[in-house]
């Protein structure tokens, strides 16, 4: 009945989906429906037209096409685990899933199936410690590290005290929203501020009660962690209740054009953190309009180039392409496994040479990930809304968080998660000593030119 | 023809009143659970455990639960999610304060908590009925997912909120945690399910069952012929949320392993649940069965017939899943608005005559 229709048709499509040789199978959890389209659709599309600038101009990573499987997650968790369990068999090397639920629901599941997880800027922030969570990487930065950042932006801008002033949090009430609040807690202790607690239930349409809230209490600062249509809401109350937006500011998920735009004129001063450029004045859009968009081949409707969170597509296919390289290059071979992706994400050097190389000149922070720190080196900057330009611009330069507070946080909450789940922290080598990678790769040479000398001998 | 029906005599009152009391049906039970404990435990894998098999178990366990409160007593509930909740963090307190308890034990102690908390939330069921107790049922829904967001008691404070079932063991298998074998998982909620709807039938057939149906029938007429009011429709809402209850540890423990309050159990669960028993049929244990594979079921069959198969873009696919079940749920109510399970019952008595019309 049911069982065999059902059967006969999954049989088919795996039939249908079987991978052809030598490719790297890159799947893309995506969400082009829901609620949170409005932010999905330009991550996908970014991701999706970096993935096929590789393909046209270099031909894959090294010459290894890669293959992208996408899923529609619809920012659902049962639909993500889904989309993870559909896709992993397949020979997919890395996760993106682009939601800090989907995330939490697959950070044992990848760990036990040894693929790597790259949660970029959200997700369980605690993973930042390599030592127990040995497949997930949070870099460029944490939850945690965005909140004091935002905080030290506030401090800079009252002049360097925040004593007795409010500071709201307006969050999108599931895990995501909830990450900061332990660290805005422990700031509010350091720096003697007061904080206020908003919660925005899924998804975020309702928020008309918070922001009269927002309106009667008169909070110095609003701090926003939304996604999806909550950030389109909150910056539209926000500007009916006229509240000076240049003390709005949002984390760098809150902080798009499909934001923005809706409020119109409103929404003028908005400011948010971000870890990456603005705009499409960087030399990789010159091959991407080649290569890509004049040849017909860019994902979607096409009309989200240069838009900010399509850039965050863009950096986070980036950086899991030059993971796949650091994994070939540390491993010597082209064809690579899941763990030795997991090698290539551990041992990832970005630096701003590579950047320029890349096309990516001063778009982003240079990253180095070690054993230890998978949560990178934590930066960030602001951005803001001009509403008559209708662009962003950063304003500030690139600065870290606190990282005492952040840390002692990391280290605590990753020793609960780790005594809960009975894991052992690994062992990590000292970080004066040579990554993994470079010593592999130091012995393969060493190897290659014994070969050569014991060839030699035998000659003579 | 097909039902050889030829040569069945039952010799006993009680052969008489079994539940497949043709051969041919209860063969082909008998073969389809043998099929499913035996053959289909070394063909699973991860995929079919995750996203066919164990959400199937799950939403069966909450629409058998639902349908005996719904469908068998007539009292309506839209608080089948948060029971769901109710049965989660219990089954998640209790593994995290007693590590040596069993998981068995920890689900059915859990449906206790449930059914407990379930009598607390139908006593309005004694003053009001219909469209009001929905409302009534309603008020638990949301007040049962704000009380775990608010009380970080229920969550071991955690910073994020989430629940998660630690890694559990039994006769030396890991059962709960990422690192257990599907058929382990699959064959325990099988058996949970098995188990747990052969006792439903068996209620819903006796005194219990039919004092439910006298007070959905008529339940002042029932009154006046002696049925309690007051233990009955209690007794029902114990009955179900024990089932809603046992279904939500099972979710968290056997198949999520983590959860959210507010993202796992919200007004759509409760929702979906009901939609389960209408379209599979109201005071039928076929009907949950029914109701739960078709609303669980078919949006995945659907995503890998055109994702899969016809190869469609992913936003598009999700779309048509979306307007083809809605289309598919209006067309089955409208050629039989009793559900799934009333259809099947007509087809199997046409099907004992055929090829005869009558």
């Amino acid at each position: 009945m049911k069982l065999t229709k059902l059967a006969i048709v999954v049989a088919t499509a795996l039939a249908v989906a079987t991978p052809a040789a030598a490719e790297m199978v890159f799947p893309l959890l995506s969400y082009r429906t829901g609620p949170y389209a409005p932010n999905g659709i330009p991550f996908a599309d970014g991701v999706s037209d970096y993935f096929t600038l590789l393909n046209e101009r270099d031909g894959g990573i090294d010459g290894v096409p890669i293959k992208m499987i996408e899923c529609e997650t619809a920012y659902n968790t049962d639909k993500g685990v889904e989309c993870y369990e559909a896709t992993k068999g397949q020979g997919a090397l890395y996760y993106q899933p682009l939601s800090t639920g989907i995330t939490y629901q697959l950070i044992p599941k990848v760990t036990a199936d040894g693929i790597p997880l790259h949660s970029m800027g959200y997700g369980r922030t605690s993973a930042a410690n390599g030592k127990i969570f040995s497949h997930i990487f949070n870099f460029p930065g944490t939850y945690w590290d965005a909140a004091s950042i935002i905080v030290k932006h506030i401090i800079d801008q009252e002049g360097g005290s925040i004593e007795g002033k409010k500071i709201a949090l307006v969050y999108h009430n599931s895990a995501y929203g909830k990450e900061p609040i332990r660290t805005l807690e422990e700031l509010a202790k350091k720096h003697g501020y007061e904080l206020m607690l908003l919660p925005v239930d899924h998804p975020g349409q309702e928020q008309k009660a918070t922001w009269l809230q927002v309106r009667s209490e008169k909070p110095d600062y609003v701090l926003m962690w939304g996604w999806g249509v909550m950030n389109q809401v909150a910056v539209q109350e926000a500007a009916n209740i006229r509240f000076p937006m240049d003390k709005f500011i949002g984390v760098w998920w809150s902080a798009s054009e499909n934001d923005t735009v809706p409020a119109g004129d409103g929404a003028d001063g908005y400011k948010a953190v971000t870890f990456h450029g603005v705009g499409s004045d960087y030399p990789v859009y010159a091959d991407l309009q080649k290569y890509v968009y004049d040849a017909g081949k860019s994902a979607g409707a096409g009309d989200q180039h240069g838009y900010v969170l399509y850039n965050r597509g863009m950096v986070s296919a980036m950086w899991a392409a030059e993971a796949a390289r650091t994994a070939q290059k540390i491993h010597g071979v082209k064809d690579i496994t899941p763990a030795m992706m997991r090698d290539g994400f551990e041992a990832l050097d970005v630096d701003e040479a590579r950047l320029a190389e890349l096309g990516f000149a001063g778009f982003t922070v240079p990253v180095n990930v070690s054993c230890a720190s998978h949560g990178g080196p934590g930066l960030g900057a602001i951005q803001q809304w001009n509403a008559k330009t209708q662009t962003w611009s950063i304003i500030t330069d690139y600065v870290g968080a606190d990282r005492e507070v952040v840390d002692a946080l990391i280290d605590e909450d990753s020793a609960a998660y780790a005594a809960e789940n009975n894991i052992t922290p690994r062992e990590c080598p000292d970080a004066i000593v040579m990554s993994m990678g470079e010593i592999v790769s130091e012995i393969r040479a060493m190897q290659s030119r014994l070969g050569e000398l014991l060839s030699m001998l035998e000659k003579l | 023809m097909l039902y050889r029906e030829a040569g069945e005599f039952k010799t006993s009152y009680q052969a008489d009143l079994a539940t497949f009391p043709i051969r041919f049906d209860l063969w082909g039970f008998w073969a389809i659970m043998a099929f499913a404990a035996l053959v289909v435990p070394f063909l699973i894998n991860d995929y079919w455990e995750q996203a066919i098999f164990l959400p199937f178990f799950v939403f069966a366990l909450a629409a058998l639960g639902l349908n005996i409160l719904t469908g068998y007593c007539g009292q309506v509930s839209l608080g089948t999610g948060g029971f769901m909740a109710v049965g989660a963090y219990a089954s998640y307190k209790l593994m995290t304060s007693f590590p040596g308890l069993d998981i068995v034990s920890i689900t059915l102690i859990s449906g206790a908590i449930t059914a407990a908390v379930g009598i607390l939330f139908g006593l309005p069921s004694l003053r009001i009925k219909g469209f009001y107790l929905a409302v009534a049922t309603l008020a638990a829904q949301f007040f049962l997912i704000w009380m775990f967001n608010k009380w970080g008691w229920f969550y071991n404070y955690s910073a994020s909120g989430q629940i998660s079932a630690p890694e559990r063991t039994m006769f030396g298998l890991a059962i709960t945690g990422a690192n257990t074998e599907p058929a382990v998982t699959y064959l325990f909620c099988f058996a949970f399910l098995f188990v747990f709807a052969w006792v439903a039938r068996n209620l819903v057939r006796g005194r219990m069952g039919r004092s439910w149906m006298a007070i959905r029938d008529m339940d002042i007429a029932a009154e006046i012929i002696g049925v309690n009011p007051l233990m009955t429709k209690l007794s029902a809402f114990a009955v179900s949320s024990f089932y809603i209850g046992m279904s939500g540890a099972l979710y968290l423990m056997l198949w999520k392993g983590a959860a959210e309050g507010t993202e796992a159990f919200p007004i759509n669960v409760s929702f979906n649940v009901l939609f389960m028993i209408i379209i599979g049929g109201l005071g039928s244990i076929f009907g949950s069965l029914v109701g739960a594979a078709f609303i669980v079921l078919l949006p995945v069959v659907f995503k890998n017939v055109f994702v899969g198969a016809l190869g469609w873009p992913t936003d598009i696919a999700e779309y048509c899943q979306i307007m083809l079940l809605g289309s598919l749920i209006i067309i089955f109510l409208i050629a039989e608005p009793q559900g799934i399970a009333a259809l099947w019952r007509t087809a199997k008595e046409k099907l004992r005559l055929w090829p005869f019309p009558h």
